[in-house]
């Protein structure tokens, strides 16, 4: 940081102790909300400092911008849908990405010629994974958003194809070391934007917030190369923070998922058929429809009720729905739970965030473990728009896709109620051998129609 | 001591931390703390600040203003929603306090 003055690279300092109590912040439900704010005051804190310690030229189109980018940032946060936050949170993560790639083009530009070759390394770095992480993170907007199918989009040869652009675009990279070419800089800049989409086109939907996560953390790894190539210590400390807990937290939720990183990335170019199976369950069995008025009775004298909330209730915008519903048998004596699975919704933690929204006391929502531990002591669990994560063909069907993935075990309950739009399978596509099972009922219809029926059915016992 | 070596020491203590801070996350969380990582690394708006101010020519300075534009949205839109996502996680009696005009405070059924 030379030239930079002193009292600056110790603000810079603050800055970064303000980012480590704010992922420490985070980490816990009493803090988080806090620890969030700490985070943005190191933000402040820096901007701050740069724009009032370095001597710079445009500052009027530099303020400028910040105005434009605060102008779309603020409201687009402000006014998303909570539904779809997760391709938000892409969206921003992805421009991130973008700005540290042109941050290094830029420097690269000015100072290339005479770079050590550490530095040069540094710029190819910020480069190649910025882009990655500028169009990977736009087509997880455009996959989540339903712009396009989430199903996972492989052509043949796909893999031949990614990986010869993988070897051509680091290729390139390195040669931009002895050539210190500024042509074969941006030529890696844009193999490295198509690559991004190569990467994610194979996903599938339901994996694409691993992936969120893991481009999440590249863009950290991003910026921390982007302060190397200025010796700016800030950058280093805040990329490196976000690239290596962006890499936890991506173990984390693939382990969640009982999925591998490398099986969510590459699964799709391995994948056989599977699908085979599933018209002909549909033809041997039968599946059990019930009226509102049979299903409140079910739930009217139950003991315990345990709700399953999929991305189904999301999508309806039916969480106040449930809640009445819930407030309901409450008010009848009846113990109402919510069972949360690790990826209900779209995102980990996801579900827990639209429930809270409709003022669910987080006290009743029930971790899956917990809710699976109470399960053969439960009369009656509905589950409302979710499939896969109750889909007992993953314990019990290894060779099916979502096999080994921990679900919350409905099956053990007394009976299980099924609000559903149609029979259509869930996210991954599997038939679910629940749905033809005697102890289960079924009520087609949209998810907020149906709890309303339900709730006019209850008050009327 | 050579100052490469200093910022690679920075880096692998940052790593460390980094690791050590969310090794305890519960899966409650781990839609706001992406979204709290994410807006951290919008910080390099000030790198972005630096290039655009020191910019040579039409073409750097373009550049640069994109990345000043597109940082400006990852670390203020960062910031904001994730705030937004954890108001949603108040604690229920603040809950019923500030929603006390509106609606009942929530039933507590019998456990």
């Amino acid at each position: 940081m030379t030239g930079t003055p002193v009292w600056a690279q110790l603000a810079y300092l603050v800055a970064a102790v303000c980012f480590v109590l704010s992922l420490k912040g985070l980490s816990a439900p009493r803090t988080a909300r806090a620890g969030n704010l700490v985070g943005a005051a190191g933000g402040l804190i820096a901007v701050t400092t740069v724009l009032a310690s370095a001597r710079l030229d445009n500052v009027g189109l530099i303020a400028s911008a910040m105005v434009v980018g605060a102008a779309v940032g603020a409201p687009a946060a402000r006014r998303v849908p909570m539904t779809a936050m997760p391709q938000l949170v892409a969206l921003f993560n992805g421009v991130g990405g973008g700005a540290a790639a042109a941050v290094a083009l830029v420097e690269f530009g000015r100072t290339g010629e005479s770079d050590p070759v550490p530095v040069l390394l540094a710029t190819v770095f910020s480069v190649l994974v910025g882009c990655i992480s500028f169009t990977g993170s736009a087509l997880t907007f455009v996959k989540l958003q339903e712009l396009m199918t989430g199903a996972p989009v492989t052509f043949p040869f796909g893999r031949a194809v990614s990986a010869g652009l993988a070897v051509a675009t680091v290729g390139m990279g390195v040669a931009v070391v002895p050539t210190r070419s500024t042509v074969l800089l941006a030529a890696v800049a844009v193999a490295a934007l198509v690559s991004g989409v190569l990467f994610v086109l194979p996903v599938g939907g339901g994996d694409v917030p691993v992936v969120i996560s893991l481009l999440n953390a590249f863009t950290g790894l991003t910026v921390a190369a982007s302060g190397y190539i200025l010796d700016n210590t800030l950058l280093i400390v805040a990329g490196t923070l976000v690239g290596a807990s962006g890499t936890l937290l991506t173990k984390l939720m693939a382990d969640a998922m009982g999925r591998s990183v490398l099986n969510i990335l590459f699964g799709a170019f391995t994948a056989t058929a599977t699908a085979g199976g599933a018209g002909s369950t549909a033809a041997q069995h039968t599946v059990r429809t019930g009226s509102p008025e049979d299903i409140a009775i079910l739930l009217g004298y139950a003991r315990r009720v345990l709700i399953v909330p999929g991305y189904g209730l999301a999508v309806a915008q039916a969480q106040h729905t449930v809640k009445e519903l819930s407030d309901v048998l409450a008010g009848r004596g009846v113990d109402v739970a919510y069972g949360i699975h690790p990826v209900a919704g779209r995102m980990p933690g996801h579900m827990n965030v639209l429930l809270a929204e409709a003022d669910v006391s987080y006290e009743r929502l029930e971790e899956m473990e917990r809710a699976n531990g109470a399960m053969t002591a439960t009369d009656v669990v509905l589950v409302v728009g979710a499939n896969d994560v109750v889909n007992p063909a993953a314990r019990t069907q290894p060779g099916c896709p979502i096999y080994g993935m921990p679900i919350l075990d409905v099956d053990h309950a007394r009976n299980v109620v099924f609000l559903k739009r149609s029979m259509r399978p869930g996210f991954a596509g599997i038939d679910n051998p629940l749905l033809y099972d005697p102890k289960t009922t079924m009520l087609f219809g949209d998810a907020k129609e149906s709890l309303a029926k339900l709730v006019a059915a209850i008050k009327a016992l | 001591m050579n100052a490469d070596v200093t910022l690679l020491t920075i880096f692998v203590l940052a790593v460390f931390v980094g690791f050590e801070v969310i090794s305890k996350v519960s899966t409650i969380l781990h839609t706001p703390l992406m979204s709290g990582a994410n807006a951290i690394h919008g910080v390099i708006l000030v790198g972005a600040i630096l290039v655009a101010g020191h910019a040579e020519g039409a073409v750097q300075l373009t550049l640069a203003l994109a990345a000043v534009v597109l940082a400006t949205v990852n670390i203020v839109g960062g910031f904001v929603v994730t705030d937004r996502m954890l108001e949603m996680f108040r604690r229920p009696d603040a809950a019923a306090g500030r929603e006390a005009g509106k609606q009942a405070p929530p039933v507590r059924s019998r456990r």
